[in-house]
């Protein structure tokens, strides 16, 4: 085995088992935690992918800035342990067995399709491919020009939405 | 032997791991030394005095005495995320020094580069993703504490982390720009040439001054590391030692470490971004510069010879002795032509780290804590827009380059 699909297989058992122990853990803080646990995981496959940028800015953004803001609100309000309760039967005869189904649809189309073949990359090539930040960026702003200027436009009315909820004066 | 010629990838980095994590360690605990010299001095104090020739043991003893304490856990705290915090906190400053190359990469063994452990082509953005995360050792050791103070403490730390984080990031891109690159290697070699040619005073083709953005980048790094004058998440006035003050023992000792080591860090980046990394200030035709470290180290072993015979007494006066035959010794080696161009890189790099690592105890001497509101508008209000104008400025320069300089 060589050593990029050992590492995939070391970070991919981290993710999944992160965002088992997402779902499972009863402290909010612990569930933030583990989603941490995912999110950096993620990175690290991209890094395994040759996407060094968009590794380092999914740590950047996701876990270093979304879920510290999480995190920050979870100690702010000091959320107590999650109350449970028993699983409802649409869950038990329903929702359990649409789950596993689910599960080996997608497993069957991924050891079917073409996953790894159509991205371009070998494993084992991933080392040593250059810094892909230029070619991003200039795709970035020639080709996909208009969604990003979009997208600028929708996280600014964001900000401003948030501004104006922050700072609306209570009726007394 | 024939499995390190047959990985020499692996074999030399892990031997450069090892080395840096050593002298790493070494120069975290000397700069604890380092800072209560200074900082006594500002004050009119000796420091550290009785423990070694001039306090100089003093180090080692407290590392003994953090190994040797009782290690406290409150009843009420989460244990694991109490026990991880500190070692979170230490992994992630100690993961970011490795990123920081100390020497050129022309100088190689193995065909691999001796003073660098990882070259990414994204090191910068990579560094930022490791600080990032930096908080949360900080956050989680003051919410698993399950007590008012540390709470506090890392409430405010989060607050004032995110908020710095981003003039921090932006303050820097301007460099960026400059350089066309996120590798250390590229920014470095940027700045090639002479001192005028480093980014902070940037006469250079295209270039613009980023002398704001350095100091934009310097106030953000203090704020960043929690160090005086924004020291509030561990304000003693206010919050007995804020996050850290249900820790004890080695895990207080760990938070301790963690903190210098990211100072050493930001002080390698301003060095690398600013100051042209381990670029000597002088032009290359100036070939008497290759004496330099071997002078300095002679005349430093000649003080304390000085020292040795003339002032100290004792068991101190050994020491200073011993110190005297290394200094000079390792003066001499570095005089000779063959080791003297192997060394200019880290001595250029180690010299301007130590004036930045300087300039943070300076500041901490000379400066009150902020007031929070303080805090929260200076980074806001002043630091975010200034950095912002250094960027567009920058970015201007360098699409119209006869705006820029011509160097």
């Amino acid at each position: 085995m060589s050593l990029p699909l050992l590492l995939f297989f070391v970070f991919a058992l981290m993710a999944v088992l992160g965002a088992i122990l997402l779902i499972v853990a009863r402290e909010p803080i612990h569930s933030a935690l583990a989603l941490i646990v995912v999110m950096v995981s993620l990175a690290l496959l991209y890094v395994l992918l040759g996407a060094e940028f968009i590794a380092a800015v999914q740590i950047i953004v996701y876990a270093g800035a979304v879920m510290v803001l999480f995190v920050f609100v979870i100690m702010l309000l000091n959320a107590g342990e999650e109350e449970r309760t028993n699983w409802s039967r649409m869950a038990k005869y329903v929702g359990v067995p649409l789950a596993v189904v689910f599960l080996f649809w997608v497993a069957h189309w991924m050891a079917h399709a073409a996953v790894g073949a159509t991205a371009g990359y070998a494993p084992g090539e991933t080392f040593v491919t250059p810094s892909m930040t230029a070619d991003l960026s200039k795709l970035l702003f020639t080709t996909y020009l208009l969604p990003f200027e979009v997208t600028s436009i929708l996280i600014l009315i964001a900000i401003l939405g948030a501004l104006v909820l922050a700072k609306r004066e209570e009726k007394s | 032997m024939e499995f390190i010629t047959q990985h020499p990838v692996l074999v030399v980095s892990l031997v450069k791991i090892a080395v840096l994590l050593f002298v790493v360690m070494t120069a975290l605990a000397y700069l604890t030394w380092f800072e209560r010299k200074v900082v006594a001095h500002i004050q009119s104090r000796w420091g550290p005095y009785y423990v070694g020739a001039h306090g100089l043991l003093q180090p080692l003893a407290d590392g003994l005495k953090f190994f040797f304490k009782e290690d406290l856990t409150p009843p009420a705290s989460d244990r694991l995320i109490f026990t991880l915090a500190p070692m979170l906190a230490l992994a992630l400053a100690l993961t970011a020094i490795a990123l920081i190359p100390f020497g050129p990469p022309s100088i190689q063994v193995l065909g691999q580069p001796v003073f660098i452990v990882s070259n990414l082509g994204v090191g910068l953005l990579f560094l930022f993703a490791i600080t990032s995360m930096g908080v949360y050792g900080i956050a989680l050791a003051g919410w698993s504490s399950n007590s008012k103070y540390p709470l506090l403490g890392s409430l405010r730390s989060s607050a004032q982390m995110i908020s710095y984080e981003v003039s921090l990031t932006l303050s820097v891109v301007g460099v960026v720009l400059m350089a066309g690159t996120f590798s250390f290697n590229g920014i470095i070699q940027a700045q090639s040439g002479a001192i005028w040619h480093w980014n902070v005073f940037g006469i250079r083709h295209g270039g613009i001054t980023q002398v704001v953005g350095f100091l934009c980048y310097l106030i953000a790094a203090i704020a960043e590391t929690n160090r005086v004058p924004f020291d509030l998440p561990e304000g003693e006035t206010e919050l007995v030692a804020g996050f850290h003050t249900e820790y004890s023992s080695f895990k207080f000792a760990m938070f301790f470490m963690a903190e210098y080591a990211n100072m050493i860090t930001v002080s390698c980046l301003a060095t690398i971004l600013f100051f042209g990394g381990w670029l000597s200030p002088f032009p290359d035709s100036w070939t008497w510069q290759f004496y330099l470290p071997g002078a300095l180290l002679l005349l430093t072993g000649i003080y304390t010879a000085f020292d040795s015979f003339v002032v100290l007494r004792g068991i101190a006066r050994i020491q200073f002795a011993v110190f005297t035959l290394l200094l000079l010794g390792g003066g001499a080696i570095c005089l000779h032509p063959a080791v003297a161009p192997l060394i200019q890189g880290p001595f250029w790099f180690v010299s301007k780290v130590f004036l930045f690592l300087f300039l943070y105890v300076w500041v901490r001497g000379t400066l009150p804590r902020f007031r929070y509101d303080q805090l929260m508008s200076f980074g806001w209000k002043l630091l975010l827009p200034v950095a912002l104008v250094n960027l567009i400025v920058t970015a201007l320069v360098i699409a119209f380059p006869w705006l820029g300089a011509h160097g």
